[in-house]
């Protein structure tokens, strides 16, 4: 019986992809094993392997497709005596239904890069202290500005480093370190054992010891193995040696939810960090601030929990083609000027903000966003200020709602700006719950952009 | 000391060696299913295969008891075939939907049953050793006299806490039985590019425990190393290790390029050292099966994995009522 061989999700976040070399041709024997082609997925190119003996009848996708969406037959298999002619007919007929599926989602011949920035709300221009007028813009990647920024800095400081298991053979985990181990050698890239601990312990050490490591965990859920260093010796040790010694260190990775990773995969460690005297925090959301952010990290003297999203690192943003730009801790950006309601979040939280906002502008609700980039030190300033503009607040974030940043900011706005607010401020969060595997689950147990709608709703009497 | 092998003529059974075959192909045809799956996009986030390591569980689970328990890392399916759970519960938690083990709320990797004594499935890597400790710690507190396989990885083999609960086991003679599964390869890393120990069994002699190097590829010394320390352990001596020499054969996950090794090395040992084929041999040439025979239970085990796997796409999925149960007893 004929068989077809379908595009193949090959990891998580996967939808489309592109074909990029057919290694069999038409009348192939293959075996189970035997690779059939190579497909790049927004991360890497994988090799994709027959599951099954046959021979392989019709190729039905090109080399060299882009976009080509999961799912979709790509070429169709044989038995011994079959015909690749006879199951021509079989194969156009069963593409059908893969073909609606992609009715979702029109544009299928956009390459994957492109299409998550489309997809972001435009924001408003606000001015960005940072970018003198008329500096040219490149579009970027977030998973290619935080290189950039570690780049930069291993090149202008011969003390930083980068730390971390498979950073540097393998690329990183997530290839936010691509390309590092060829520019700067295995002294300054170096690979770890599974040892999360250990490593925290030799890299705050390190900083003791006049350099400046940068430590990548794979995912901040793993940094649970090592937060007694990362909280008791790097945040605290200044100030109990009474000041005599810093220690410059950067924790960085990805944090929060993925996609179906479930319960020990799937957290958002922001609350946690910024409670910490002694750390700084940085949760940024755009391309731009991972990289300006980064790199005051990487300089600054106070150890810095840099808190990363991996389904952000694949999103393009527009980044100021600058040879040293800089984004200050400390100072939150205005993603879109508005009156009627305030929406606070960081990070991918800022999804949500933006997504409702746009919808909420079809209703006539101006909202004003505010990314707040960094939690410690966290601009409480800017967010009073709109409030007493728009006299209401709502705040999103992906983490659990108890002792969340969105009630440190609501009881900041009570006691600063409790004359100023027209409705209680609402917090956004993700349900109480460890994260579940399943998909429907999964959708429920984060925060939505319907429920940021019904926030705003809710504070403005809408 | 080089890995123990079996002998030349093994002994054992014709009934032996047909459970190891069918048990083995189960698990292998199970993790290609579950591959096929993983691409339809019927299986998402972290999918990792055990495909080239089935002699391990195999092995241990013949050395086992009832009664005796098992708990191991992200790496589970084949655990969890071996020691009896039902292949359709398994691939519908794969799935995400109701009729998993967890009801779909675990996934792949965060899954467990009581009736069988399987305490998961772990997504921290070395986190379930200082846990297989713990039971072990009932089993000699409750006096059951039951035996706990703690697997874990050659990466997990280098966590800080494997070596405290190494410590604390022979410190209080625990019956568990550490069973490192040296795969060669944590994600993209070989063992030699993460230590230099020559070889991972031998550091719990800094503990005092006794272990052993053992041919992970061939079952029938898998199952009698795992006897040996099984006795070891109930006889009341403490924790014994195991490592096992293997490979696994597919990407660590499904996401993984693999360039980290050559297509070759893969191929030379699927075609050298695999742990079915072998016992295929063993079938066919001490006349114990003929071709017609291990046809059938080629067949059989297709069946057993697709009927699991239209299980796993027909069963719902959870209903939403379940993301607020069971957190709290
Ligand atoms: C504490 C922790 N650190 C890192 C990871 C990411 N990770 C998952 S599996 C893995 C490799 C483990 O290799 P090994 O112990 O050899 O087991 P194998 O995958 O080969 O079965 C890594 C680094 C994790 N899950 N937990
Ligand atoms: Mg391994």
């Amino acid at each position: 019986m004929a068989t077809e061989i379908l595009m193949p999700a090959l990891s998580p976040t996967m939808e489309e992809g592109t074909l990029a070399k057919w290694l069999v041709k038409e009348g192939d024997e293959v075996k189970s094993g035997d690779i059939l082609a190579e497909i790049e997925t927004d991360k890497a190119t994988m090799e994709f392997e027959a599951v099954d003996e046959g021979t392989v009848g019709k190729i039905l996708i090109d080399e060299g497709t882009e976009g080509v969406k999961v799912n979709t037959p790509i070429a169709v298999m044989v038995e011994e005596g079959e015909r690749a002619e006879d199951i021509d007919t079989s194969a156009s007929k069963d593409s059908a239904p893969a073909d609606d599926t992609s009715d979702k989602d029109t544009d299928t011949a956009k390459p994957m890069s492109a299409q998550p920035a489309a997809a972001m709300p435009e924001p408003e221009p606000v001015e960005d202290p940072e970018v003198p007028e008329g500096t040219e813009m490149k579009t970027q990647t977030v998973r290619e500005a935080l290189r950039d920024a570690m780049a930069e800095e291993m090149r202008g400081d011969d003390t930083v480093f980068l730390m971390g298991e498979e950073v540097a053979e393998y690329q990183g985990a997530y290839k936010v370190s691509q390309g590092l181990l060829d520019e700067f050698g295995a002294k300054r890239v170096i690979d770890t054992p599974i040892t999360e601990h250990g490593f925290t312990g030799v890299a705050t050490g390190a900083a003791m010891g006049g350099l400046r490591p940068i430590v990548e965990f794979m995912t901040w859920n793993f940094a649970m193995q090592a937060i007694d260093q990362i909280i008791n010796t790097a945040a605290k040790t200044r100030y109990m040696s009474g000041g005599q010694m810093s220690v410059p260190v950067v924790f960085r990775g990805a944090n929060g939810a993925a996609a179906r990773v479930g319960a020990q995969h799937s957290q958002d460690y922001a609350a946690w960090y910024a409670q910490i005297p002694g750390l700084h925090v940085a949760m940024p959301y755009s391309a731009a601030d991972a990289k300006g952010l980064l790199k005051t990290a990487i300089r600054g003297d106070t150890p810095v929990v840099f808190l990363e999203n991996e389904l952000l690192y694949g999103q393009s943003f527009e980044v100021p083609d600058l040879d040293d730009y800089t984004v200050p801790f400390g100072k939150a950006r205005i993603w879109q000027k508005g009156d009627d309601v305030t929406l606070v979040s960081f990070g991918i939280g800022m999804k949500y903000a933006l997504e409702a906002a746009e919808k909420l502008a079809e209703d006539g609700i101006s909202a004003e966003v505010i990314d707040l980039r960094t939690l410690r030190p966290m601009d409480t300033k800017t967010v009073i200020e709109s409030v007493k503009k728009t006299n209401r607040c709502v705040t999103v974030e992906e983490g659990w709602p108890v002792s969340s940043i969105g009630g440190t900011i609501s009881s900041v706005l009570m006691q600063q700006a409790f004359d100023y607010l027209d409705a209680p401020v609402i917090t956004c969060t993700g349900k109480d719950v460890p994260m579940p595997y399943a998909a429907n689950l999964e959708k429920h147990a984060l925060v939505t952009t319907d429920e940021v709608i019904e926030a705003v709703k809710t504070v403005t009497y809408k | 000391m080089p890995a123990a092998k079996s002998p030349k003529k093994p002994n054992t059974s014709k009934e032996e060696l047909l459970k190891y075959y069918r048990e083995m192909l189960l698990i292998r045809r199970f993790e290609e299913k579950a591959g096929q799956l993983y691409g339809m996009g019927l299986i998402g986030g972290f999918c990792h295969l055990y495909i080239g390591q089935e002699a391990v569980v195999v092995g241990l689970e013949a050395a086992a008891s009832e009664g005796d328990k098992r708990v191991t890392s992200y790496r589970d399916h084949g655990h969890m075939l071996a020691c009896g759970m039902d292949p359709k519960g398994v691939m519908a938690e794969l799935t995400g939907r109701e009729g998993g083990y967890s009801k779909g709320k675990g996934g792949s990797m965060h899954m467990f049953s009581t009736e069988k004594h399987f305490y998961g499935g772990h997504g921290i890597v070395g986190a379930q050793v200082p846990i297989g400790a713990g039971l072990a710690f009932a089993d000699r507190y409750l006096e059951t006299g039951g035996v706990t396989f703690t697997y874990f990885g050659d990466g997990a083999a280098n966590q800080g806490q494997v070596y405290e609960t190494y410590n604390m086991a022979e410190l209080w003679d625990l019956p568990v039985v550490f069973v490192i599964e040296n795969n060669q390869y944590a994600m993209g890393t070989s063992v030699q590019r993460s230590t230099k120990s020559p070889s991972l069994w031998e550091r719990g002699a800094a503990y005092g425990i006794e272990g052993e190097e053992v041919d992970g590829m061939d079952v029938l010394a898998v199952k009698a190393a795992g006897e040996k320390a099984v006795k070891h352990c109930r006889a009341g001596k403490g924790p014994y290790i195991l490592e096992m020499k293997t490979y696994r054969y597919r990407g660590h996950s499904m996401s993984d390029p693999a360039k980290y090794r050559t297509r070759e090395e893969v191929q030379k040992i699927r075609e050298e050292r695999d742990a079915i084929e072998h016992v295929r041999e063993l079938l066919l040439q001490g006349k114990h099966a003929g071709e017609d025979e291990l046809k059938a239970i080629d067949k059989e085990t297709k069946d057993i994995v697709n009927a699991a796997a239209e299980f796993a796409r027909e069963s719902p999925e959870p209903s939403l009522d379940e993301l607020w149960t069971e957190i709290y007893a």
